[in-house]
């Protein structure tokens, strides 16, 4: 039994006081799924949220491929099939940006104060919004390239790399989100969550290899994009995609996420620990 | 203080401080509620009441001091206290996304309760306050005191041994403040032991059983209601005769039983005067006026309100008894 009933008192009976650790974790997993439907849900409820997230990353995808593709020169594919792993990478980064703005908002209207005096674990709320982030992502990245495929992107590497590449895009979004919610903790409103994250996201993904090749950049420029975990999560799903030695990009990318979730995760549950 | 403390004490603050910086918000605060009683916490804002409902509900930790809730420490047990307890706090937290319903059955599983039982209590709780109509509406529709109602519910959903409830009317119009008082009548006749905050003199009185008056971080007074008003003292008699030429003679007469017997005053075609107030006098003045030959036209013994007592223990107004 991992679970008892504690009855201190009459009208007490209903408290389920979880014994031990595989207790305590299958809480706090039932808990984060409960939270994670509260916030799917929210995208059914706000058709405009629902819109703006899947909508945005398909016009920036056909604006990409028409209004740079025939600027960008020295490619071994088409612009295309060259953009594809790039803008998936920006649209999980983009996106991980609504985990922090969703915590900053349900700080403001004192739910994240109903959550702390819930028995619930510290992390479900994090990883609620961390989790239905990562559903989106998923859902988002298959539009992507069902429109990608109607223009021209093709895999050519096979169905096993092109799945684990979506499955690595997920993950590294995932990644992102955990830094997005402990900014988003950290600030004050809803603005300031926006702010906290587009600050590092925008440079970050722009001074990376998504949208042109390292080459065409100045070389100071390029030392940054180089180390920019970015270019790396881009540069596995490119291998991943179009062929072409993969270990070293996908193990590079596979460490950030880990690294990324490390070190992110527990700052997050602190500051929600702590937060008033 | 005449309470009795007879049965079992569910909250127990002994010299709880708390600062932010340099700034004491609670200030050595010691207080005991027992089982089935409904605890006022009243004071102006910023006096410290909402820190204290925090520390309490394992939302801040104390700087020094002990506190239990249901016998668990506030610091050492949060984990199990929490699941005890319930919260509503200063805002309505209700997820506007979510249907009334699922808004409680949100909070049912975080609370680690059978599937089952949290769809029976759901429902239970939203025909109590009077929400079944609008449970499967989405929460961003619902009105201010539909809204107060739901996250009220929502704190109710695992029988909570204590219940806390953070200015539970602060902002709602007069209706729904009525509406919301009734509730919470019912649930004190219910025996639920309530830790309550306001800043309405008017609310601590109706509903509370005892109060601590809370100002500047520190407990000023404490007390039932009623021990409260009476430590600003006396009531006021006021006599008016069929014949108001003879209202001199009656004040002598009635100098007998004033508390000071050299201030009985006749204002405004009326003999006003401090009395100890106890059963029975409006009687004995009539008779007592009778035997004089002087016919009562109006007897009237005004006590004091609790915003009386409030504006003698800390020298500065509440919001008390008229709402903007």
């Amino acid at each position: 039994m991992t679970e008892q009933l504690s009855k201190i008192n009459a009208g007490d009976v209903y408290h389920v006081v979880d014994a031990g650790v595989i207790g305590q974790l299958r809480h706090a997993f039932s808990d984060a799924m409960a939270m994670t439907r509260r916030n799917l849900l929210r995208y059914l409820r706000i058709p405009d949220l629902l819109v703006f997230s899947t909508i945005q990353p398909v016009i920036f995808l056909v604006l990409f491929t028409y209004v740079f593709g025939g600027a960008v020169k020295g490619l071994h594919t088409s612009y295309i099939d060259f953009l594809i792993p790039g803008i998936v990478i920006q649209t999980v980064a983009f996106g991980s940006t609504q985990t922090g703005v969703g915590l900053a908002e349900d700080m403001g209207k004192g739910l994240i104060e109903r959550f702390r005096s819930l028995p619930m674990a510290r992390s479900a709320v994090m990883a609620g919004r961390t989790i239905a982030d990562s559903a989106r992502n998923l859902a988002v990245i298959f539009l992507m390239i069902a429109v990608g495929y109607l223009i021209g992107f093709r895999f050519h590497n096979g169905i096993l790399p092109a799945l684990f590449s979506i499955v690595l895009a997920v993950l590294f979004g995932f990644a992102l989100s955990w830094i997005s919610a402990f900014t988003g903790l950290a600030a004050k409103n809803v603005e300031g969550a926006q702010v906290a994250s587009f600050i590092w996201i925008f440079p970050l993904t722009f001074a990376s290899a998504a949208f042109v090749p390292v080459n065409t950049m100045p070389g100071w420029l390029q030392g940054f994009v180089k180390v920019n975990p970015i270019t790396n999560a881009v540069d596995a799903l490119r291998a991943l995609s179009l062929g072409g030695p993969t270990a070293r990009y996908v193990l590079y990318t596979l460490l950030w996420t880990v690294g990324l979730i490390a070190v992110f995760a527990p700052l997050a549950v602190g500051r929600y620990k702590t937060k008033t | 203080m005449l309470v009795e403390y007879s049965s079992e004490l569910l909250i127990e603050v002994d010299c709880v401080s708390k600062s932010f910086g340099s700034y004491l918000a609670v200030d050595s605060v010691s207080f005991s509620v027992p089982r089935g009683q409904i605890f006022g916490l009243l004071g102006p804002n910023g006096a410290g009441k909402t820190t204290i409902v925090k520390i309490l509900t394992t939302l801040l930790s104390p700087d020094s001091g002990r506190a239990t809730v249901a016998g668990l420490d506030v610091v050492k047990e949060p984990r199990r206290l929490r699941s005890r307890i319930g919260l509503a706090g200063q805002y309505a937290a209700v997820d506007e996304n979510l249907t009334g319903r699922e808004n409680l059955d949100l909070v049912g599983r975080l609370y680690h309760l059978p599937k089952k039982l949290v769809r029976s209590r759901s429902a239970e709780l939203l025909n109590d306050f009077d929400l079944t109509g609008a449970a499967d509406r989405v929460a961003k529709g619902y009105s201010g005191g539909m809204r107060r109602r739901l996250d009220l519910a929502a704190a109710l959903i695992a029988e909570p041994v204590v219940l806390f409830l953070d200015e539970p009317t602060t902002g709602l119009d007069p209706r729904s403040r009525n509406d919301l008082w009734e509730v919470l009548e019912r649930l004190a006749a219910m025996g639920s032991t309530i830790l309550l905050t306001t800043q309405y003199l008017e609310e601590a009185d109706r509903l509370a059983q005892n109060l601590a008056v809370i100002d500047s971080g520190k407990v000023i007074a404490m007390g039932t209601p009623s021990e409260l008003k009476s430590l600003v003292g006396s009531s006021v008699l006021e006599v008016a005769l069929e014949d108001a030429s003879r209202h001199d003679e009656a004040a002598i007469v009635l100098s007998a039983i004033a508390l000071d017997p050299n201030k009985v005053e006749i204002v405004a075609g009326r003999i006003r005067m401090a009395i100890r107030e106890r059963s029975g006098i409006v009687a004995d003045v009539v008779r007592l006026l009778d035997q004089s030959g002087l016919p009562v036209a109006e007897v009237a013994v005004m006590k004091p309100t609790l915003d009386d007592a409030f504006l003698s223990l800390v020298g500065h107004g509440t919001k008390g008894g008229s709402y903007d």
